[in-house]
């Protein structure tokens, strides 16, 4: 019997053979943190009585959700880990770095290996064919001093998407359309896996997109086969030495499969207050919205900008409406002013803001005021996400976003196109 | 250990870390003591101040969806919370729970109303509702989780044996 993705890369990592159920100590290539999670892993790693961590150059510490710091407590939280760094020689990637998803995709994980990271959204290293899971502060602290782990080999899902995507359709509608039909517990401490021609033909900044919202699923892990847009991806990033091709094999034992068609799907929207409450953007009441906000380790990257600026250039963003444009890492920043993007962007009326998590999870740089309507890119729009629990966020593609910010009502971006 | 006895406080489906622990004191996750003054406020304002030593906190499906911040079970056990009863938990929030050392109880909460006076006995596998005169069982936890839960959770645990102990 073959081996699942999950399988292959987590035997190789404990060392013998383990299936779907067992419980396995693996060993970790790359473990971080963020400043909303790495402080409690610097005190827990203090109780612990660890004074090391176990491999310096692949534990990285990023500032990003409060990047730059709006008050004096996360300032003294982000001395804390700065300070961390420099005692461990674990690698910070400071103030407006970016993302720690984005830039831990661009720049450290590789095909196979195992990521486990204190953010929920690890699982955005999927894309690249790693076994990559968000885990709490003590677990990580543990992951980082003793450079392993221990995990349940998860059951898989293998998500077969046919068919070519429509103009103004795109993996982030897609993924809603699978959050909305699995719902939000529908996958839990499921691996899933997403193959067949739609998903090969996606570029790794759509994969990406794809495997970050899988816990939204419930998901542990959400991977890709790793293939020519694996390489590719890879040596555009001065990395080709990472590659390596890496798929289950055909006859892998799959708990589920579930076949998708994507040819015939409209643009998404997910309604307040749950990811899962999906809606084609047709049927959804086209309310004012007070700010438009395109950012986030969900859709923040250039593919993602270009989309939108595709959409909003000439045009103006409506009266009233906040545009608030967020690189999701500093690579992403400069391309993006590189070949004009963010000139677009911001002629239309954006706010440019530095790279990092920005308006998304309420701490800065565009919470919602009562009341308040916003439609977001990013992955969650719990109640109380972007700051206000008396506010409300829909999630959507970077298209559906820019049609909106210039009509000022959630609009269908094939309006556009 | 002991058993537990307390009230249920009841929460519904989809309770997400952002309800236990909103973003917005994000600048409080180096002060728990005062996040945990906020406990579940974005579900029921004021739940800090009238919860007691040893109640249950009982929500519906999903209980826990969301951010990986170990600051939201944290905070629970900080109330005083003895602990957490849902229909199901997603696997960070579960993870974290037995981690911080708050148990976390699979059982149909349908059953469990606001008000109801519950003993868990962890050792037995049992919760009672002394109110309906009803005994739940739920789940065991898998070898890996009760060996942590037992010692009181994770730090404790590498403490005590210097790695993970599966079985
Ligand atoms: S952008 Fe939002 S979802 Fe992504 S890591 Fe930052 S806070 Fe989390």
């Amino acid at each position: 019997m073959g081996k699942t993705l999950s399988e292959k890369i987590l035997s190789a990592h404990a060392g013998h053979d383990v299936r779907a159920g067992e419980f396995a100590v693996a060993c970790v290539d790359l473990v971080y943190v963020q400043d909303g999670t790495g402080p409690l892993t610097v005190r827990q790693l203090e109780k612990l009585g660890f004074k090391t961590v176990s491999s310096p150059q692949r534990s990285i510490v990023f500032i990003d959700h409060a990047s730059p710091s709006p008050r004096q407590e996360l300032s003294n939280d982000h001395r804390l880990l700065r300070e961390f760094c420099r005692r461990t020689g674990a690698i910070l990637s400071d103030t407006g770095n970016g993302i720690s998803h984005n830039v831990a995709s661009e720049d450290y994980i590789n095909p196979g290996e195992v990521v486990v990271g204190a953010d929920s959204h690890t699982c955005t290293g999927g894309a690249l064919c790693a076994f990559a899971t968000g885990m709490g502060s003590t677990d990580i602290a543990v992951a980082m001093a003793l450079g392993h782990t221990w995990l349940r080999v998860p059951e898989t899902w293998k998500i077969a998407v046919a068919g070519t995507f429509p103009k103004g359709v795109y993996a982030k509608d897609f993924m809603l359309h699978f959050i909305g039909t699995v719902s939000a517990d529908g996958a839990t401490y499921k691996a899933l896996e997403f193959t067949g021609p739609a998903m090969e033909s996606l570029p790794m900044s759509g994969r990406l997109t794809i495997s970050n919202m899988a816990v939204e699923s419930g998901a542990k892990a959400g991977l890709f086969n790793s293939d020519s847009v694996t390489k590719a991806f890879l040596e555009s990033l001065g990395r080709p030495a990472g590659y390596r091709p890496l798929q289950a094999d055909p006859d892998a034992a799959y708990e589920k499969i579930m076949n998708f068609d994507v040819s015939t799907l409209e643009p998404m929207v997910a309604c307040p207050h749950f990811v899962d409450n999906v809606h084609p953007v047709g049927t959804v009441e086209p309310l004012a919205v007070n700010q438009v906000f395109i950012g986030t380790s969900t859709n923040g990257r250039l593919d993602d900008f270009r989309v939108a600026a595709a959409i909003l250039k000439g045009k103006k963003v409506a009266p009233g409406v906040r545009l608030l444009v967020t690189p999701g890492s500093r690579r992403t920043l400069l391309d993006g002013l590189a070949d004009g993007t963010i000139q677009t962007l911001a002629e239309a009326g954006g706010i440019i803001t530095g790279p990092g998590c920005g308006a998304c999870v309420g701490v800065h740089e565009g919470v919602l005021g009562d009341g308040e309507v916003c439609v977001a890119t990013q992955n969650r729009n719990f109640k109380g996400r972007m700051g206000n629990p008396n506010a409300f966020i829909y999630l959507a593609s970077p298209a559906t976003a820019a049609a909106t910010a210039i009509t000022g009502r959630i609009t269908d971006p094939r309006e556009f196109l | 250990m002991d058993k537990l006895k307390g009230k249920a406080w009841k929460f519904g489906d989809g309770i997400s870390t952002d309800h236990i622990a909103p973003g917005r004191l994000f600048h409080l996750r180096s002060n728990l003591p005062e996040l945990a003054k906020h406990v579940l406020e974005d579900a029921r304002p004021g739940f800090a101040s009238i919860v007691q030593q040893g109640d249950f906190v009982v929500g519906g499906k999903n209980f826990g969806q969301g951010s990986s911040r170990e600051h939201a079970p944290t905070i629970i056990k900080m109330a005083g919370v003895s602990a957490v009863i849902a229909k199901s938990f997603p696997r960070i929030f579960f993870r974290n729970c037995i981690n911080v050392g708050l148990p976390a109880l699979i059982i149909d909460t349908e059953k469990i109303d606001e008000g109801d006076e519950l003993e868990l006995d962890l050792l037995k596998g049992k919760l009672a509702n002394l109110s309906k005169g009803a005994t739940y069982t739920f789940p065991a936890l898998p070898k890996a989780m009760a060996n942590i839960l037992a010692d009181g959770g994770l730090v404790e645990h590498i403490k005590k044996h210097g790695d993970f102990k599966l079985d």
